[in-house]
């Protein structure tokens, strides 16, 4: 679904990104793991339209069969458009807009009105403590609860692609096992993830594949449950 | 104190506070969204008073079509200040595009001084905005009445708007957090472009109303209530609506009655209270009165 | 003496020479412009102190130039004629009369004191915010000399100065102004005030206090403005509350972004090129009745540098071949 080949993204004059190159199929979930600074959220700012490439390719087929877009040349609103929803490092939530007006804003580019009604409805079912505190203001809610908003927000986009930039980061274990419960919930009915990650332990857990990112590059890839055994990723990244 | 001269003072306050409203909160929105000062916003009130001359006394045209007219002239102009001078600008530090803007209004002012010389021309309303009519008790001009009206229906027209509408609600996102705004899918530039319109939009009904009370204009007047309409802001809370509004009342109250109360040899430092009670608010209570900005200020 | 430091002593000296030939060959109007050209470089420079140096962003500059020109011009002022201009002034201001030089130099000490307090409330303040609290103390400042009758004549204004400003105070001042500066810019304290600009955090990390620094650049850039006002003053003959306005302010500023905000030889630049403009279109303003010409083709050159080449003409750096070589990047 999702291709990037040879990927060289730079921030100003540091060059962040090297030659990446990683791939996402349909209906899978897939891990992006490293250290901080690492290159992950340049990464997924970069699949969103947020910072150019300066060289490289990144394809998106939203639909078996389909068209298949150049994210590279496509402006962020486009790519929104075309079915990839972000769920942004932070979270992201617009704390002076309420729950309500959060979760309308990831159907921004909708139009069927009914339908984001029902949308509405499901999200709220599944997180029941957002339609409690529909009206209140985002920034009111803790983190997790931030988090679930956060989510809720980009499934609101119906996405083919749901991207997270460090779901877990700052939350409490318990919390950060309920949302990932949940991310393979999600991922069953259909909508494909790529998620970043410092946590490599839940992430690997989660995914069914994965990509080691160190200073930029690609390092390593596999099955999740391989990475796990490996004993250089035991020692860098999950304290064994 | 005359109980009836204190009213009076308070009703004049209330009427400047309504304009100096109007203006604060097409600044204060722009502010928000943009974080930048744009100080052409008083020339765009002077823009306004100079079309509805020309609408009015040149073109003969009805009020109730000058009116809306009016409004989209200020409309256009913000948008063509936006995309000429300040898109170029989103990025880069504050203080360049505090010049920036700074230059756009002498530019505009400038360019009024060429076409229409520096000379003050008269307003002329027609007659019927100029009579008095009796409102419990007091002998207010129509025009005033009109101000005190139309001014805070604008306002609410603005924040129905803001609140009730998808653009609103993409606005208010943009303000806070751009870059999540754009992952939303948000168009930043036609947000910003549109904040700019709506803005603009009351700077120019603003415009009609001050030409309209003081019945003179002329190239230079929009500077003074563009920077009171900062005051405004500031002291209400930057980048909050209510807050404008708030703000806008009170600097139009404070105003008059410091040269109302106070002995008239004090009423010439009008200005310099203005700017006095800027810096103090600036310092003291840098959030204004109903402030939640989180920006840092000092 | 290093090569640098030659080649300023060559370029002071040329300017002494140029000074000498403007005087011979050039008329009356022609030396009146030189000296505004001169006036606008210590503006300029000294307003580069302040906003470049510190990277405070201050409009308050000509505030500091009327303080400065109503001093100077209130000692320099005829005693005879004192009591027919201004009939209330106080005994022992009425009697004063001074030389210009102690009259300069006392326009902008008052200048630079004014700067303490108003520094002190102020430079607490960041960024536009500092700007436009800049803006409100130059509008005070201006409805409290058009309200200060028994000092200024208010609205009338000053009039009948005596002509004593010439191309040499002008070019004495200028060498004065740019010396001291380029001194301190190249000094330990230079760098300590281009560090605040640079980094607030590093700098208060290494000690440095960051009010002091401030509140110095502010002082300084002040009295040289002081200066200028009572320069300008007695080049005009006349002070009027208006003289020193938000346009001024607008015109120095853009005279030192152009040049390079930081960079001394801008601003010199820039005051020579914005100042012959505007020279340049007042008698076409004039005689075709466009006026506002000149402004406006000033405040199109703002944007356009502020978009396509936002450091100015130099950034803050000067010309290699004046910069003493330990301060080379």
């Amino acid at each position: 679904m999702l291709t990037i080949r040879h990927l060289d993204v730079f921030r100003g004059r540091t060059h962040v990104l090297r030659d990446v190159s990683l791939e996402v199929g349909r209906g899978e979930i897939v891990a992006l793991i490293g250290a901080n600074g690492a290159g992950k959220t340049t990464t997924l700012r970069t699949i969103s339209g947020l910072l150019p490439a300066r060289n490289g390719e990144i394809s998106f087929a939203p639909r078996e069969g389909g068209d298949v877009l150049d994210l590279t040349s496509t402006p962020a609103e486009a790519i929104v458009a075309a079915g990839i929803c972000h769920c942004p490092e932070g979270r992201g939530v617009f704390s002076r807009l309420s729950v309500h007006e959060n979760l309308l804003m990831g159907a921004y580019l909708r139009d069927d009105r009914q339908d984001i009604r029902r949308d509405m409805e499901q999200v709220c079912a599944m997180f029941p403590i957002l339609a409690a505190r529909r009206n209140q203001p985002a920034g009111n809610l803790s983190g997790g609860e931030q988090m679930m908003l956060a989510i809720g927000r980009a499934l609101m986009g119906r996405p083919r692609l749901l991207i997270l930039d460090e779901p877990s980061l700052g939350l409490a274990p318990l919390v950060v096992e309920a949302i990932f419960q949940l991310l393979a919930r999600i991922n069953r009915e259909g909508v494909t993830i790529l998620l970043v990650e410092q946590n490599a332990v839940v992430a690997l857990e989660l995914a069914h594949r994965a990509y080691v990112l160190e200073n930029g590059r690609v390092v390593m890839s596999g099955e999740s449950a391989a990475l796990a055994g490996d004993d250089n990723i035991r020692k860098a990244y999950l304290g064994g | 104190m005359d109980g009836a001269y204190l009213a009076q003072q308070i009703l004049n306050g209330l009427i400047l506070g309504s304009m100096y409203a109007l203006v604060a909160v097409g600044f204060s929105m722009i502010y928000g969204i943009i974080n930048l000062i744009n100080f052409a916003h008083g020339d765009i009130v002077m823009i306004g008073a100079f079309s509805t001359l020309a609408l009015l006394v040149v073109l003969g045209l009805p009020l109730w079509v000058v009116a809306p007219g009016v409004v989209g002239v200020g409309a256009l102009c913000g948008l063509v200040i936006e995309r000429a001078a300040f898109r170029p600008m989103r990025g880069a530090p504050q203080v360049t595009g505090f010049i920036a803007s700074l230059g756009v209004s002498i530019m505009i002012q400038n360019l009024g001084i060429l076409t229409v010389t520096a000379q003050p021309r008269n307003f002329t309303f027609p007659d019927y905005m100029l009579a008095a009519v009796s409102v419990f008790g007091f002998e207010i001009q129509m025009v005033n009445v009109c101000i005190m009206l139309a001014a805070p229906l604008l306002v609410v027209g603005l924040l129905f708007v803001v609140h009730r509408t998808r653009l609103g609600t993409a606005m208010r996102a943009t303000a806070e957090n751009l870059d999540v705004a754009r992952l939303m899918g948000v168009n930043i530039n036609r947000t910003i472009a549109a904040t700019f319109a709506l803005g603009s939009a009351l700077a120019g009904a603003a415009g009609l109303m001050w030409g309209g009370k003081f019945g003179q204009i002329d190239p230079l007047m929009g500077f003074l209530p563009g920077l009171k309409a900062f005051v405004a802001a500031v002291i209400g809370g930057v980048g909050s609506i209510p807050g404008a509004i708030l703000g806008g009342y009170v600097l139009g109250l404070a105003e008059v009655l410091f040269v109302g109360l106070l002995p008239p040899v004090y009423s010439s430092y009008r200005d310099a209270f203005v700017f006095g009670l800027l810096i103090l608010i600036l310092l003291v209570l840098p959030n204004g009165i109903l402030g939640k900005s989180t920006e840092e200020r000092a | 003496m290093t090569a640098e430091r030659k080649r300023l002593l060559f370029l002071a000296l040329a300017g002494l020479g140029l000074t000498v030939l403007m005087q011979a060959v050039f008329d009356d109007y022609l030396r009146t412009m030189a000296c505004f050209v001169g006036i606008f470089i210590i503006l300029a420079v000294s307003l580069n102190f302040t906003n470049g140096f510190a990277g405070l962003f201050s409009l308050g500059h000509p505030a500091f130039m009327a303080i400065g020109g109503y001093v100077a011009a209130l000692l320099t002022f005829n005693p005879e004629m004192k009591p027919l201009f201004l009939p209330d002034l106080p005994e022992w201001l009425m009697a004063l009369h001074l030389p210009f030089l102690p009259a300069l130099l006392a326009g902008g000490a008052a200048a630079a004191l004014t700067a303490l307090p108003v520094g002190a409330a102020v430079l607490r303040l960041r960024g536009h915010y500092l700007a436009v609290a800049t803006m409100g103390f130059l509008i005070i400042v201006q409805v409290l000399i058009t309200n200060m009758e028994p000092y200024t004549r208010g609205p009338l204004g000053l009039n009948g100065l005596d002509t004593l400003t010439d191309l040499w105070w002008v070019y004495g001042s200028v060498l004065v102004t740019v010396y001291a500066c380029w001194k301190i810019k190249f000094s330990s304290y230079g760098r300590m005030l281009q560090s605040v600009r640079e980094n607030e955090l590093a700098a208060a990390c290494l000690g440095v206090n960051l009010f002091h620094a401030r509140l110095a650049a502010l002082v300084i850039g002040a009295f040289f403005a002081g200066v200028a006002g009572g320069l300008w003053g007695h080049l005009v003959t006349a002070l009027t509350p208006v003289s020193f306005s938000l346009v001024l302010a607008f015109s120095i500023v853009v005279m030192v972004v152009v040049g390079g905000t930081g960079s001394i030889t801008g601003s010199i630049i820039g005051a020579v090129i914005f100042s012959c403009i505007t020279e340049f279109f007042r008698p076409l303003e004039e005689n075709y009745s466009v006026y506002g010409v000149g402004e406006i083709l000033m405040a199109l050159i703002l944007i356009l540098i502020l978009v396509y080449r936002p450091q100015g003409i130099f950034g803050s750096r000067e010309p290699d071949w004046l910069t003493p070589k330990t301060n080379r990047c």
